[in-house]
């Protein structure tokens, strides 16, 4: 592909311009299909843990389901409240889906494929995912009604409750591979199963996903939705393709911070049979994206897993989680590590 | 610029968790309350009018529709009030029958109070978990009365007609092959005591389901713990009934306390919470379905024994047999009598109450003697809940209204009527 344009001869500057749209679109339209489908996704394995038998009839068992769905949202009306703050309440929507997609620039999916590999990955991606929480907080605000306001009172305590727990389980990563950018902190958990980071950094991996899980405003942390409290909290004044960008930044979000456990605590496109004598050799025909992937849709499974079981916090439960429980843990588990790097502590820090 | 203190919400009674019609007004600091206004009257219908304009027999129907998720246990207390104004003795079989359907109802109810609860804290599946169960028990009203949930199925004098010997079954169809039918079939090939049977031997295994996913879980725990607690003194003076009343730690149960129909002669255990907080009162709810279960459990036992009738032999109250009614003038007259004017009722005044799920349904009857009520007058346990929601909810934070309409399974037909 890049050859191809490459042949056609163009300015050194356009031409890379049009390779970088290339890849935009390489990566957008599959994340958008993964969007699409992974609601649908929800819907049946959530439909099968309630035992029933979910979406069925538009289209062959259901597949067209997400797609009747997009276009529905895209021809509804969109209602603006007469006493909403317009500009805002138009943006709102954009500066939540805006950093969702924005974030998967500096994702690599295998070795060498990725569109971006800059050094301060981590702290862009850490950044962006933290940005979509203001398009949020100013949906509930620009809607100027009640029920929003309180759905943006709560995202905003939820975000100061998580986001240093999240920022603190990163800091581990961080510090384990010497570095900020996501392909090199793949690369440093190369050895297989037993050498990812879930392991030396156990807390910190289970930190990291129920921070995921707060940052997406999925279950039990959905409380800025509260759907029996406060019925969609900042959505209600939503309709159309404005609910519809939050939908889609929600899930956007949900697949991203999948794919970053992956690739920080689960080794990314590393084989899981790496020094394993025989299953090395067997599935070394196997690309490092399908692994990527693989390991991604299971953190996608866990949060329809969670949805299914646990009900939701109230949100000053939610803050002492944060500020009592996860901060503190991540604190100690960051010296214990610090111990363990100066140390050389084997086989991870040796 | 004056300063504002607090805010009001007005909650429902478009709201998911307002279970059916009901509008709180809330005042709020942030997120907490200072103050719950609940409104009934959006779900009123006149029950108790209505009831003055028509024959005794036509009147069952409108009590179902009552408390809609407890429908046997209305009919109950009604026709218990007009058998003590006529003096009749209800045979023992249809005692026995009344007695299971009361505890079949009593699930029938706990298990949607304990899917919406779970449902209003966030865990939702417990929700479908237990909307399966209640599936079967409907099945059993369907087989009995041909309704699944309006029943009218208890008379003046007994119950409509006796136990089938039957259960319908299901046919194949586009959704399901001849292998689910098999198997949705496998406990409905014998009488409906038999499916019956069949349901108290697995359900005590579905409550554990259930209790897997709650009792122990933190989050429903940090949910419910020390949430609206009612003293026991504050709940006899605001007029508690039934679990809420259990939950606050007082042991008082109308099947125990005051035994009717055949409760005397069964063996089972009232539960009894200590602290009177929403987790206490789930606890106790959760018991109830046991124990429920095992009465329900001793009534088939009795049932497959006894065989009798299920209606009072006396053809001025209960209609006589349509096959004697062809070739007997006075059986004939009856008829025609029962189902023009219905029967009369002297005069005189008379209260009966039932532990209904919810707590003491009692209906007050007064007659003039003739065939219609002069009054009746419904005391619903659950507008005495209701309307100590704002002393439940105060201080709490607006999640934990939720919780407490749940807690107080609150069901609006009732309240409004």
């Amino acid at each position: 592909m890049i050859e191809f344009i490459s042949s056609w001869g163009l300015p050194a500057g356009l031409e890379t311009l049009i390779i970088i749209l290339v890849k935009i679109i390489a990566i957008l339209v599959p994340l958008l299909i993964a969007v699409a489908y992974y609601t649908f996704a929800e819907r049946k394995i959530l439909n099968y843990f309630h035992c029933r038998v979910g979406p069925l009839h538009v289209g062959p068992r259901g597949w067209l389901t997400p797609i009747a769905d997009a276009i529905k949202m895209m021809f509804k009306e969109i209602i603006i409240p007469s006493g909403a703050n317009r500009t805002l309440f138009l943006l709102s929507p954009i500066l939540a889906f805006g950093p969702a997609i924005a974030a998967w620039a500096v994702i690599p999916f295998d070795a060498e494929l990725y569109l971006a590999d800059t050094n301060a990955a981590l702290l862009y991606v850490l950044a962006l995912t933290s940005f979509s929480v203001y398009g949020i907080i100013l949906a509930g605000w620009a809607s100027n009604s009640k029920y929003p306001f309180l759905g943006a009172m709560r995202s905003a305590a939820q975000v100061v409750s998580y986001e240093l727990a999240m920022g603190f389980a990163l800091v581990g990563v961080i510090m384990a591979a010497h570095s900020l950018n996501l392909r090199e902190i793949v690369n440093a958990q190369q050895g297989g199963f037993w050498m990812w980071f879930w392991l030396p950094l156990l807390p910190l991996f289970v930190i990291y996903f129920i921070s995921g899980l707060a940052e997406t405003n999925r279950p039990p942390f959905d409380l800025a939705e509260g759907e029996s409290e406060i019925v969609a909290g900042y959505q209600v004044e939503y309709s159309g393709f404005g609910f519809g960008l939050f939908f889609m930044a929600e899930y956007a979000n949900m697949i991203l911070i999948s794919m970053l456990t992956a690739l920080m605590f689960l080794g990314g496109w590393l084989s899981p049979f790496e020094g394993i004598p025989n299953l090395e050799e067997w599935f070394a025909w196997v690309p490092g994206t399908v692994w990527l992937l693989l390991k991604t849709a299971f953190f996608m499974l866990l949060f329809l897993w969670v949805r299914a079981t646990f009900p939701r916090y109230r949100y000053d439960q939610l803050m002492r989680l944060g500020w009592k429980i996860l901060i503190p843990i991540t604190i100690a588990w960051l010296i214990i590590l610090g111990g363990a790097i100066v140390a050389g502590l084997g086989p991870w820090f040796d | 610029m004056a300063e504002i203190n607090s805010y009001t919400i007005n909650f429902g009674p478009q709201h998911p968790a307002a279970h059916g019609v009901l509008r709180l007004v809330l005042e709020m600091e942030g997120e907490v309350i200072l103050r719950a206004d609940p409104h009934i009257g959006l779900l009123h219908r006149a029950t108790e009018k209505l009831a003055e304009t028509k024959p005794y027999n036509q009147n069952i129907p409108y009590m179902d529709r009552l408390d809609y998720v407890s429908m046997m246990c209305n009919e109950h207390a009604y026709v218990m009030s007009l058998e003590k104004m006529l003096g009749v003795k209800v045979p023992i079989r249809a005692q026995y029958i009344r007695v299971m359907f009361d505890e079949i109802t009593r699930i029938l109810n706990h298990l949607l109070q304990l899917g919406t609860h779970a449902m209003d804290v966030g865990a939702m599946t417990v929700f479908f978990y237990t909307f399966r169960e209640r599936e079967d028990l409907m099945d059993a009203y369907e087989a009995v009365s041909g309704a699944r949930l309006h029943a009218a199925y208890y008379r003046v004098g007994g119950v409509y007609r006796d136990l089938p010997e039957s259960m319908p079954k299901y046919e194949e169809s586009k959704w399901h092959n001849s292998k689910d039918v098999k198997g949705l079939n496998s406990n409905r090939h014998g009488s409906l005591l038999d499916f019956l049977e069949d349901f108290t031997e697995r359900f005590p295994g579905l409550i554990d389901e259930y209790e897997t996913l709650l009792t122990d879980n933190r989050i429903w725990k940090q949910r419910t713990v020390d949430i609206a607690i009612v003293s026991p003194e504050r709940a006899l003076q605001l007029g508690f009934s039934g679990p809420m009343l259990r939950g606050s730690g007082i042991e008082w149960d109308l099947r125990k306390k005051q035994p009717y129909e055949v409760y005397d002669k069964m063996d089972f255990d009232i539960a009894v919470g200590t602290n009177g907080d929403c987790y206490d009162r789930y606890l106790i709810r959760i018991e109830e379905m046991r124990q429920s279960n095992r009465i329900i459990k001793q009534c088939i036992d009795w049932l497959r024994k006894n065989p009798g009738s299920v209606m009072v032999d006396e053809h001025k109250i209960a209609p006589p047999k349509r096959e004697e009614m062809k070739g007997d003038m006075e059986s004939l007259i009856h008829h025609f009598k029962l189902f023009t004017e219905g029967y009369t009722v002297p005069a005189g005044e008379a209260y009966a109450a039932v532990e209904h799920p919810k707590g003491e349904f009692g209906v007050y009857m007064m007659s003039d003697g003739a065939n219609k009520p002069y009054r009746l007058k419904i005391r619903a346990p659950g507008f005495a809940h209701l309307s100590a929601l704002d002393e439940m909810s105060r201080g709490h934070m607006l999640a934990d209204v939720v919780a407490i309409i749940g807690t107080q399974d609150i069901v609006f037909g009732e309240i409004d009527r």
